[in-house]
């Protein structure tokens, strides 16, 4: 448990000017970095290393550094956020490497989700997939009190599960098809669970998955590495949730 | 008497806020479609203003510097949200909530402002169920609660650890439906750099656009600051890694007054600092302190033994452990109000029985909740929290107790405003956590999430209408007024001088050294002479600072340095005139605690004769001395007493 301290590390990194241009892997060493340090952290002191040399620091995306706000976003040795399971880059710390050890760090790689620069990709999609159909519509004032609609604790719990996204994309970057489907269906399922969302659970699952298709993620094969990549354990079996409204929906065209 | 007229409403407490409403003035929905308004920031007040705002048929532009509205840093809160609903029947209500947070802002809140707040937390809780936030709830599918600290009720509603994400994305799919609708026009990843003031009132913002360097202009009828809190001054913080003072500081520089800015908080349970390289700290839920125990070593051999890692926390029988809030305060005990529990572990940590190697944290032990409960309860309510603090520290909180230590985290004060939430400048609000009106010297948990949403849903969508109700006949705000170029042009200027400067030091090296400063002088603990010399220290900073700094990479491109660089010169501004505002005060009142003013004790020892008042700093131009005001507070309807958790 200790903090011990790893001399020497290589970090190959994908570095691009701008969406436009054209990008490279570049390799810097960095020396003494505690166990203890986050992933990030380390980030940080090769940028002020870069700096003192005048070099350009690695733009990356980065806000909370607690694993919640889904900004992080970098794929690590083949894996989004990293060889870690159920955390987020933020949460990744230095422990997880070796001496010596080459780190390749790569963007999300997704034609939905452009690089903008270095590490940094324009996630807009998903913001795009949410404003189609990814809320309740209620305006503010005028709703009913809180407990007149009870809640089965296993639909609240379930719903939960779901609402837990991040909305970071490693599942799209994980994915071989560029899928979003397990993003979709994390917000399908969440609203879909509660009494609340079901009213327009099949309409909301037409425009979403819409939306998805026209911004140029891939279909679903169900191959799970979603799952397996995901920060927050987000299950598959959201999809087939998700399958469902959706089939219902057309059906019911 | 006071320049500074808070528009309290006359009447009966409990009468205030319907007379209020009764009395301001409505906008047809026909002139609100003519009406533009801006909110910057995208937090729980931010995304429940825009988005109510729309609703209400206002053309809203919505400003965030993140990459989408949903990432703002709400979104981190973990525990909960008060609400007065009542529904355990431990006889809570509207006047418990407010009496609890008056007391718990040790008497340095407006009771206006307060009491409206309590009034609406009930309306809170429904709205956010009918967007469909999943809340904890008892197996026959009513709502659950949890205990917090400082109150003697159960009031809290939560999503896990998550409520304050479950709480944000409410709102951002409240926003996002706005935006789909086309009333909201979503600006991501643009900063605020200056707020635009057209014949005495806002008029606009000027703004950068973080992906393409682009300095842009934007006009509207009012302007919304909802841009969070300033912890950030102090380095180390719970606050985002992009949290920053920089759009209050500029309303500030512009002529709104700034409130109590000393009133910071510091958390008791975050996960301690472990080195030079730490970029920032983690909060753990004060709703943990529900089923932990805080203890130290009894005996300082044992203390002195766990520093050099020797034993371990479970070597330690319970005989020997010191479970010093039970035996301080045997009333509250572990759930004593943040500021307390904080002062608290710094004085065992001080007299030398902290428990880690750098004898900085205290032990918050679960294994007496996992006897009485068993670890399926413990792992049901704390799951997710446990394991992050696995993942950080590498050590099981099921086996061995967590460690804690406290921590910056929440700014009480902020932009001064007026019981509308309008700030000393016409059509400029603040609100959230970016101003200072409802926490006084220290906010209890669960009510940041509750202020948040009962400004941006129920409060500036009624008071802004009594402000835009004059303005329907103003036309669209032209951009090109002089005003708007020479305040782009204001904004250009320093971007290039920082740009130029071209020193031999990044960014952070300067916020550290300011952070070192303002934790050692203006932190926990602070006395006249330790004030003196930080305002002296940060100055010397700040001069290295604009003659050395090196910002890489270009004016006209994605520069995360530049923005950094932005914020931190802000930094130094607002830390020295904290600095300015705890040496005025010279009292001991909720998270400011001056070693002058202390009981025997060692309790705080607030100075009701001297200091009933809200400090409101004017800015004088650079290099100049603020000024203070006063905002006397008057309090009748409870009687201010020496808080006691006793």
């Amino acid at each position: 448990m200790a903090d011990k301290i790893l001399k020497k590390l290589n970090i190959k990194v994908w570095r691009q000017k701008n969406a436009a241009g054209k990008g490279r892997f570049e390799t810097y060493t960095i020396e003494n970095i505690s166990t203890g340090t986050s992933f990030l952290e380390m980030m940080d002191i090769l940028n002020n290393k870069l700096i003192e040399k005048g070099i350009d620091p690695i733009a990356f995306d980065h806000d909370c550094r607690e694993g919640i706000c889904g900004t992080c976003s970098l794929y690590i040795n083949g894996h989004p956020h990293g060889p870690d399971t159920e955390v987020t880059t933020c949460q990744l710390h230095m422990r997880k490497f070796k001496e010596g050890e080459t780190i390749t760090v790569e963007p999300w790689r997704a034609a939905a989700f452009p690089v903008i620069k270095d590490l940094i990709v324009d996630r807009s999609a998903f913001d795009k997939i949410l404003q189609a159909g990814g809320f309740i519509s209620v305006n503010t004032g005028g709703v009913p009190d809180a407990n007149v609609i009870p809640v089965a604790y296993e639909d609240a719990e379930e719903a939960m599960d779901a609402a837990a996204c991040i909305g970071c994309g490693a599942c799209v970057a994980a994915c071989k098809n560029s899928s979003a489907m397990l993003f979709v269906s994390a917000k399908v399922s969440h609203l879909a669970k509660l009494p609340q969302g079901k009213v327009e659970a099949k309409k909301r699952a037409n425009n979403m998955v819409a939306k998805m298709d026209e911004l140029g993620f891939g279909g679903c094969t169900n191959t799970g590495d979603c799952e397996a990549e995901c920060p927050k354990s987000i299950s598959i079996t959201n999809i087939a949730r998700l399958n469902r409204e959706y089939i219902v929906s057309c059906l019911s065209k | 008497m006071s320049i500074l007229n808070s528009k309290t409403p006359e009447g009966l407490l409990t009468e205030k806020w319907s007379r209020h409403k009764a009395g301001i003035k409505v906008v047809s929905p026909a002139n609100k479609r003519k009406l533009e308004v801006i909110v910057v920031g995208t937090g729980l007040g931010g995304a429940s203003a825009a988005a109510s705002l729309a609703e209400l048929g206002y053309k809203v532009k919505s400003f965030c510097y993140q990459d989408s509205p949903r990432r703002a840093h709400s979104i981190a809160a973990q525990g909960g949200i008060n609400a007065a609903k009542n529904y355990p029947n431990d006889n809570d209500s509207v006047f418990r909530l407010f009496y609890d947070t008056i007391k718990g802002g040790d008497y340095r809140a407006r009771e206006a402002n307060v009491y409206r707040l309590a009034e609406v937390s009930p309306n809170i809780i429904d709205q956010c169920v009918a967007q469909g936030v999943p809340f904890g709830r008892e197996y026959g599918g009513l709502l659950a609660n949890r205990s917090f600290g400082g109150v003697l009720v159960s009031r809290t509603f939560y999503a896990r650890g998550q409520t304050g994400q479950q709480l944000l994305i409410g709102a951002y799919q409240a926003l996002n439906r706005q935006i789909s609708m086309g009333n909201v026009e979503m600006y991501s990843r643009y900063e605020m750099l200056d707020v635009v003031i057209i014949d005495g009132k806002a008029r606009g913002i000027i703004a950068r656009d973080l992906v393409t360097g682009k300095i842009k202009r934007f006009g509207a009828h009012a302007v919304v600051v909802a841009t969070g809190g300033y912890g950030n001054v102090f380095f180390l913080s719970t606050n985002a890694m992009g949290s920053n003072g920089s759009a209050a500081w500029q309303c500030y520089k512009k002529g709104a007054f700034m409130a109590n800015p000393c009133f910071v908080q510091i958390h008791p349970t975050c996960i301690p600092v472990h080195g030079e390289q730490q970029s920032k700290l983690t909060l753990m839920s004060e709703s943990l302190r529900n089923d932990g125990r805080v203890w130290v070593p009894k005996k300082k051999e044992d203390a002195v033994k766990l520093q050099k890692g020797q034993i371990g926390p479970n070597d330690i029988p319970d005989e020997d452990r010191d479970f010093y809030l039970e035996r301080r305060y045997p009333s509250y005990g572990n759930l004593v109000p943040r500021d307390v529990a904080s002062r608290a572990a710094k004085e065992r940590c001080d007299a030398g029985f902290g428990v880690n190697s750098e004898g900085k944290a205290v032990f918050l032990d679960f294994k007496y909740a996992i006897e009485r409960l068993g670890r399926n309860v413990i792992e049901a309510r704390y799951g997710n929290l446990f394991q992050m603090y696995e993942k950080i520290t590498d050590a099981n909180p099921y086996v061995e107790p967590m460690m804690i230590y406290p921590a910056i985290h929440y700014s009480m004060g902020g932009t001064w405003v007026d019981y509308n939430l309008m700030t000393t400048i016409p059509g400029l609000y603040s609100i959230g956590e970016a101003n200072f009106s409802d926490h006084g010297a220290n906010r209890l948990g669960a009510s940041a999430l509750m202020q948040g949403l009962a400004d941006g849903y129920f409060i500036l969508p009624y008071t802004i209408g009594d402000y835009l109700a004059d303005e329907i006949m103003t036309p669209k705000t032209d951009t090109n007024a002089p005003e708007f170029v020479e305040a782009e042009k204001a904004v250009i200027n320093r971007l290039e001088k920082l740009f130029n400067i071209k020193g031999s030091k990044p960014v952070d090296y300067f916020h550290k050294k300011l952070g070192h400063i303002m934790w050692d002088y203006v932190g926990m603990s602070r006395n006249e002479e330790g004030l003196k010399k930080a305002i002296e220290l940060i100055k010397e900073v700040r001069e290295e600072f604009w003659k050395d700094v090196n910002i890489p990479g270009e004016l006209n491109n994605l520069n995360p340095e530049l923005e950094k660089a932005g914020r931190v010169a802000d930094f130094f501004d607002i830390g020295e005139l904290i600095a300015y505002d705890a040496l005025d005060r010279n009292e001991s009142c909720g998270g400011h605690f001056r070693e002058e003013s202390a009981t025997e004790e060692g309790e705080a020892k607030r100075n009701d004769d001297k200091y009933t008042y809200v400090s409101c700093w004017e800015y004088k131009g650079e290099g100049q001395e603020p000024v203070l005001h006063k905002e006397d507070l008057v309090f009748e309807n409870v009687k201010l007493s020496q808080r006691s958790y006793k």
